[in-house]
């Protein structure tokens, strides 16, 4: 069955393309590293600074600047690789990478070529309990380009008269992480590229080399996919590769998801027409969820790579890799064993904890002082739904770690009660200040005035005196009705144990 | 390096770069050449990749191909941060500028 996307692809429906084609993936993250200073000069990488006011002559290309390596970048590469169980090279250079587009004022980029600094690694990626080798090709050096604003009837590239340029993120160090191609993932490939870039993440946080804010770009994805006819079970042989796309700057985890769908069902629709898939690059639009053609891609395509001679070799000793082995994070797989064993989850709790991706947010609410049930019941409960319902990851919902350890030290002081948490929450994604900032202008504290709530309780007696007599008659269990009537009346400020005992000895 | 589509053919010590090859290679580098440039150039270019053939024929297989001419490695600076220029510096050299950006013309191709 096809279908028609939004601005006009056929899409082949899901189970269709999976009844005949077997998805290959291929993922391109770049991590912008986390150091004070560029790659090759001394300008600051602080994001969102007024245009071009972090630009010096080296990143600006000037003549007779020269560039010298920060050595705290090749540090972070050698980390990221290790993590990644990669081999480090023991020589390596950069190399240029020339081509005409004014993101790089030099107009070329400084990257490197057939010496990447890592290679030959895998990471174990988990989706719903089972695990997917993926193996990384090679993870390089390089630096970030300048930022491009078009300007124009359209605002896109296409159309405008003229684009402005700021190059503050030009020369910022850029890792690219790129795996081999993916196979075998199946009905899975979307979600297994989601969870390797999730879990890649969370090894980059771990590793404490980025921001990794995928809303900031610092962390972007590019989905390289494509379709092999589907080869019968059992056998051994697997199909040739089919043509890729390359769909770049992916830039959150949600549409990682949704473009590697996309591509699948566009591609299929094509293939199945008979048709064959144009290697090409391709845009992902957040908005509408498609892609749209970019530019055509040739394996060959000649940038007149050559090493570069203003820059010397990077030999890394064995000792300082050594060294820096050891500084590595505990793997994913052990910390999460280990984090299981701590908070006393089920496998079923651990897996849905990881499967939201609320696995780091749930430790640190843990580390600010919560329960572990409190912590996960928060996340997994209240704020998954509340961050699928605004479309968005967990982790960008805008409510912190803190912040929920900060509302459950209220449930726990007997300040609030679950109910009136979930309001707290609508304050803090409001921006309405700290838990208790929030308690306090919402007017949501718990009424422990007795005097209040021993009226609140008379009222509801008496508005109710069929319920009363039975609770006199020694029926106990009707005092739930009569204590909905007090909630109701102290709009669920009241503590319910508390208020239950006032009924009962008024009713004694 | 591996091959490169560019790449002059090599055969017994002779190095030809034919002119389809150079005006491929003007073309990458946005160089336009006409049809009397590109006759002139390609014979003169293969005289000048004879003379670096001929270079490898003095180096032997223990010889690594240098890149650098001073044979050092791991030259570092730390991670700390220098003053940049102030935006009027940088942008004093654009012959266009607009919001404190370079501005320049319009981009037919697509981001690297």
């Amino acid at each position: 069955m096809t279908a028609t996307s939004a601005t006009g692809d056929a899409l082949l429906s899901y189970d269709d393309v999976l009844a005949a084609y077997d998805p290959a993936l291929g993922l391109e993250v770049h991590v912008e590293l986390n150091t004070a200073s560029k790659m090759f000069c001394g300008c600051p990488t602080e994001f969102g600074a007024e245009p071009n006011t972090q630009v010096c002559p080296t990143c600006l290309g000037l003549p007779g600047a020269m560039p010298v390596v920060n050595g705290k970048a090749v540090e972070s590469a050698i980390r990221i690789g290790l993590a990644l169980n990669c081999e480090i090279a023991e020589w390596c250079r950069f190399a240029r990478k020339n081509y005409f587009y004014p993101d790089m004022p030099k107009n070329f980029q400084t990257s490197q070529y057939d010496e990447p600094i890592c290679f030959e690694g895998w990471m174990d990626v988990e989706v719903d309990g089972e695990t997917f080798r993926v193996e990384i090709e090679r993870a390089h050096m390089e630096e970030d380009t300048g930022k491009s604003l078009h300007v124009g009837t359209s605002g896109r590239i296409h159309g405008a008269d003229y684009s402005l340029v700021d190059y503050n993120r030009a020369g910022i160090p850029l890792i690219e992480i790129v795996t081999k191609p993916i196979r075998g993932a199946g009905e899975r490939a979307p979600e297994v590229a989601k969870a390797y870039v999730a879990q890649l993440r969370d090894l980059i946080v771990a590793l404490g080399v980025s921001d990794a804010r995928m809303d900031q770009g610092s962390i972007r994805a590019d989905v390289n996919l494509s379709l092999a006819p589907k080869v019968s079970a059992g056998s051994t042989a697997e199909a040739p590769l089919g043509t890729r796309t390359e769909t770049k700057n992916v830039n959150s985890l949600r549409s990682v998801e949704r473009a590697v769908r996309y591509e699948m069902q566009r591609h299929a629709a094509i293939l199945a027409g008979g048709g064959s898939i144009l290697q090409e690059t391709r845009h992902w639009h957040e908005d509408t969820g498609v892609t749209t053609s970019g530019r055509e891609k040739s394996d060959a395509e000649d940038y007149r790579y050559f090493p570069e001679p203003d820059l010397v070799p990077v030999a890394p000793s064995r000792e300082w890799v050594e060294e820096l082995r050891g500084t590595l994070p505990e793997n994913p797989t052990q910390k999460r064993a280990r984090l299981q064993a701590e908070w006393g989850f089920t496998d079923l709790e651990m897996r849905d904890t990881v499967g939201a991706g609320a696995l780091s947010m749930v430790e640190e609410t843990i580390a600010a002082g919560a329960s572990p049930q409190a912590a996960r019941k928060w996340w997994l409960a209240e704020l998954a739904r509340r961050a699928n319902d605004a479309g968005v990851e967990l982790a960008e919902l805008g409510v912190t770690p803190a912040q929920v350890a900060g509302v459950q030290a209220l449930v726990d002081a007997g300040s609030i009660n679950d109910k009136l948490a979930r309001q707290v929450f609508d304050g803090l994604l409001a921006g309405e200040g700290t838990p208790e900032e929030v308690v306090e202008k919402r007017g949501l504290a718990i009424v422990s005035d007795e005097g209040a709530l021993s009226a609140a309780v008379d009222n509801a007696i008496a508005a109710n005196p069929d319920v009363a007599q039975k609770i006199r008659d020694g029926k106990v269990a009707a005092a739930g009705a009569l204590i909905g009537a007090v909630m109701k009346e102290m709009r669920g400020q009241a503590d319910a144990g508390r208020v239950r005992e006032l009924i009962l000895e008024k009713l004694a | 390096m591996p091959d490169t589509p560019g790449a002059p053919a090599e055969s017994g010590g002779r190095v030809q770069i034919t002119r389809e090859e150079v005006a491929h290679l003007a073309d990458l580098a946005r160089i336009d050449l006409d049809e009397a440039e590109l006759d002139h150039l390609a014979p003169q270019l293969s005289v000048i990749l004879e003379s670096v053939a001929s270079i490898k024929g003095v180096a032997g297989d223990d010889v690594p191909p240098t890149s650098h001419p001073v044979p050092l490695t791991n030259v570092f600076r730390e991670d700390v941060v220098t003053p940049s220029l102030t935006p009027e510096q940088a942008l004093s050299g654009a012959p266009e500028s607009e919001q404190q950006r370079f501005a320049v013309p319009r981009i037919l191709g697509d981001e690297q």
